[in-house]
């Protein structure tokens, strides 16, 4: 007890010496770090403060030290958070290395990869982006196509890949590839990673209905991966797919609780465009809607509370990250949906004078929220998840 | 702080699962039920309780309880709530004793928390007076007389009313139905002269009960608390007595919902388990996440009460709307899934659902408390 109250202490006095003011400060959507060989720093604290968190291994406080992480316990960690809430302080560094491919290569990766790619994780060195999905296997995932034949000395892949999350700034890409064609489909999938520099690979923005282009396509046309680039067995990337799956998940269920862009409650909000009366949200079923959200955002976040307590520490996220991702995305459609009907017309302009920034800001993160309930696995996929290894349920 | 069970903790838990399971299935419901038991509950578990040390487990040890605290009665509580054991446990250890501690006197104390931790006396709260809970709305007149007070007025739905020995009756020393001020609590004999009880049949088969009050005398000392400073405590008694049926309700929501996953396992259609359908299979895990939901908001209010946080009203609201809303769809789907089977008297999903209806009513259903906790967080 006594050491985790002097863990307390040094890491309050640390961070208080070493996280930059501007990091202090609500996060906006331009100043992301994603780290990568090419990133660039509008606010050059943002740099700053990642190469002092890397440092100590920060990033990532509970991977192994001899990988650069910080080697804290559950207890230290959960202390560090908090230590970070306290101070406001933006996350260092945004990674799906952190919060996808270190976990599974931790699990899976062989020594070799694991000394290779992590210590490069935990410093933001390189950006990695996500091939799964392609243009004929989205909720059957297991029937993807493409391809990466035996050469010998290296893999030949070719195939076509959909929905990669910033493939166009990502240095590197974890893909699920058919290695055996003839075996039934969840038996033929390998789990391999690719340089994204190397010859034959392509990426293409897909613009959304929100107006911007997080996503690309990613094509592949005769491109040669070395052997050592394999994750696991061959042929047994199915297991290795779906535990990622399991900690993108986790990853996607926070978003209900974050507080998006808006430095005002939702029924400040509610009050301020549709209206108050004796200190209640004048519009009785706009109330009624937040009171709603806003309880059952409360008992979520207790949930997430009970399942880190009662989690055995170094097991994955297992079935449950199933429902947390169902009701977290679900519970952040809502929200944008509360958000739109309280700002009325001021919610729904696309550019221009006539509306604030923060209202515009509205407008286009209700329709980015709309592909939280479809990426990293529908909603309805997350229930058949739940229906089957949480209950029990028959195919 | 921790929303994971201790080891002590689990095995309260177990035992009390088991006690229930053994002495009190489903089935002593029915009997109690049937053979139109006039108490509606056995003396003789409550001694059994009692002797457990169950009913005193929220009471300090200088008055004979445990003082294991409100955490481990919710287990109990939650325990009672998966075989839908009928007892006095929410009338007198969670409402009784807790208004008794709250705002009783030293000599009131001594008279009534050893009598119950014993599990030789049974209380009720005398609260409502319309078909809506309505804790403000008291007309029941309580005059000053020369030795005392003359009480009058018309109670009902009063818990265990019908077999308590001491009644807490809620009454207006002074102001109008509606206010705050004026409201003042007394410990009424539920044999004293002038009180009429009489058992209303409910279609839980569970106790609850009509009183009338005809100018029943009482002395200065049957006041509990503050004169017409009653509200206050009252506020206090019904949120404990809100998160306690929620940990029952917990209970019975928990059950029903396993035996309707084990129905859909079992039961076969068009040569399959109706539980590979997916209509069926979405809507089962839809009602497992607001489980999880209702779990970790029962564990974390009945922690608040031990250590007496100061956002208990809002917990108490929170967890109360959070079970009315999930007995509501459980037991629902309960029967919807049991398809014709469910809707026999035989098969035992139905005393579940009329359970969920009338634990919905009880110190306001999930509309109340929503419109009650956005009151409180100012809006």
């Amino acid at each position: 007890m006594q050491q985790l109250e002097k863990f307390r202490e040094e890491t309050r006095a640390w961070l208080e010496q070493n996280c930059p003011a501007s990091m202090r400060t609500p996060m906006v959507d331009d100043e992301v770090v994603w780290g990568g060989r090419n990133a660039t720093y509008k606010n050059p604290d943002g740099k700053l403060w990642l190469d002092r968190m890397a440092a100590r291994g920060w990033t990532t406080p509970t991977w192994p030290k001899i990988y650069g992480g910080g080697g804290l316990t559950k207890e230290e960690d959960r202390i560090l958070a908090e230590e970070l809430r306290r101070l406001r302080a933006r996350p260092p560094l945004s990674s799906f290395g952190i919060w996808m491919l270190g976990p599974v290569l931790l699990e899976y990766g062989s020594e070799e990869q694991r000394r290779e790619y992590l210590p490069k994780i935990v410093r933001g060195e390189i950006r990695w982006c996500q091939g799964y999905s392609e243009p004929g296997a989205g909720s059957d995932l297991a029937s993807l196509q493409t391809k990466a034949v035996d050469m010998g000395d290296h893999y030949l892949v070719n195939g076509q890949k959909v929905w990669t999350s910033y493939a166009n700034y990502a240095d590197w890409i974890f893909c699920l590839v058919r290695t055996d064609p003839q075996a039934k489909k969840h038996e033929g999938i390998s789990f391999l990673l690719i340089d994204m520099t190397t010859k034959g690979v392509r990426t293409a923005p897909i613009r959304l209905i929100s107006g911007s282009s997080p996503f690309c396509e990613t094509f592949f046309e005769d491109v040669r991966v070395p052997k050592q680039n394999l994750v696991g067995k061959l042929n047994q990337g199915w297991t290795i797919a779906k535990r990622l799956l399991e900690h993108e998940r986790s990853m996607i269920s926070g978003i209900g609780n974050r507080q998006g862009g808006q430095d005002r409650s939702l029924e400040a909000l509610a009050k301020h465009y549709a209206g108050e009366r004796d200190g209640r949200i004048a519009d009785a079923a706009l109330r009624e809607r937040i009171v709603r959200h806003k309880m059952d955002g409360r008992a979520f976040a207790l949930t997430m509370r009970r399942a880190a307590e009662e989690a055995k520490s170094g097991a994955g996220p297992g079935a449950a990250s199933a429902m947390f991702k169902y009701y977290g995305t679900e519970q952040n459609k809502r929200k944008f949906e509360i958000l739109v009907a309280s700002l009325g017309s001021q919610a729904l302009g696309w550019e221009g004078d006539g509306f604030a920034a923060d209202e515009l800001a509205v407008t286009r993160e209700w329709l980015r929220s709309k592909a939280n309930s479809i990426e990293g696995g529908t909603s309805e996929v997350q229930l058949n998840v739940i229906a089957k290894r949480v209950l029990g349920l028959p195919d | 702080m921790a929303l994971a069970l201790t080891d002590e903790q689990r095995l309260l838990k177990q035992t009390a699962e088991d006690f229930f399971s053994s002495k009190a299935p489903v089935k002593q419901l029915r009997m109690l039920r049937d053979k139109r038991d006039p108490d509606g509950f056995s003396r003789a578990m409550w001694q059994e309780m009692a002797a457990l040390g169950w009913t005193g487990i929220a009471i300090p040890e200088e008055y004979g309880g445990s003082d294991f605290g409100f955490f481990g009665l919710g287990l109990i509580l939650e325990a009672a709530g998966r075989t839908l054991a009928a007892t006095p446990l929410l009338s007198t250890v969670v409402l009784g004793a807790s208004a008794v501690q709250l705002a009783g006197t030293a000599g009131q104390r001594q008279s009534i928390l050893p009598a119950i931790a014993g599990g030789k006396l049974i209380m009720a709260l005398a609260l409502e007076e319309r078909p809506h809970h309505a804790p403000l709305q008291i007309a029941t007149k309580a005059a000053r007389t020369a030795a005392g007070y003359r009480i009058d007025g018309s109670k009902t739905f009063v818990l265990d009313g019908h077999v308590a020995d001491r009644l807490i009756v809620v009454a207006r020393t002074a102001g109008q139905p509606g206010d705050r001020d004026g409201i003042t609590l007394f410990l009424v004999d539920g044999t004293a002269t002038g009180v009429a009880r009489s058992r209303t049949v409910m279609v839980d088969s569970r106790n609850a009960a009509r009183i009338e009050l005809n100018g029943v005398a009482v002395g200065n000392d049957a006041v509990l608390g503050e004169v017409g400073r009653g509200a206050e405590i009252l506020e206090q008694v019904l949120d404990l007595g809100r998160i306690g049926l929620a940990a029952e309700m917990l209970g019975s929501v928990s059950e029903v919902f396993e035996r309707t996953v084990k129905y859909l396992k079992e039961r076969k259609q068009f040569g399959v388990p109706i539980g590979s359908f997916q209509a069926l299979k979405h809507r089962a895990a839809e009602m497992f996440c607001e489980i999880e939901l209702a779990k970790s908001a029962v564990l974390e209010s009945l922690t608040a009460i031990d250590e007496k946080r100061n956002d208990l009203p809002q917990l108490a609201s929170l967890v109360k709307a959070r079970l009315g809303d999930t007995f509501f769809l459980v037991s629902n789907e309960g029967i919807q899934m049991h398809g014709g089977i469910g809707m026999t008297d035989e098969a035992e999903v139905g005393f579940f659902l009329k359970r969920a209806r009338v634990a919905q009513q009880t110190f306001g259903d999930a509309a109340f408390h929503r419109d009650r906790y956005a009151t409180l967080e100012g809006f």
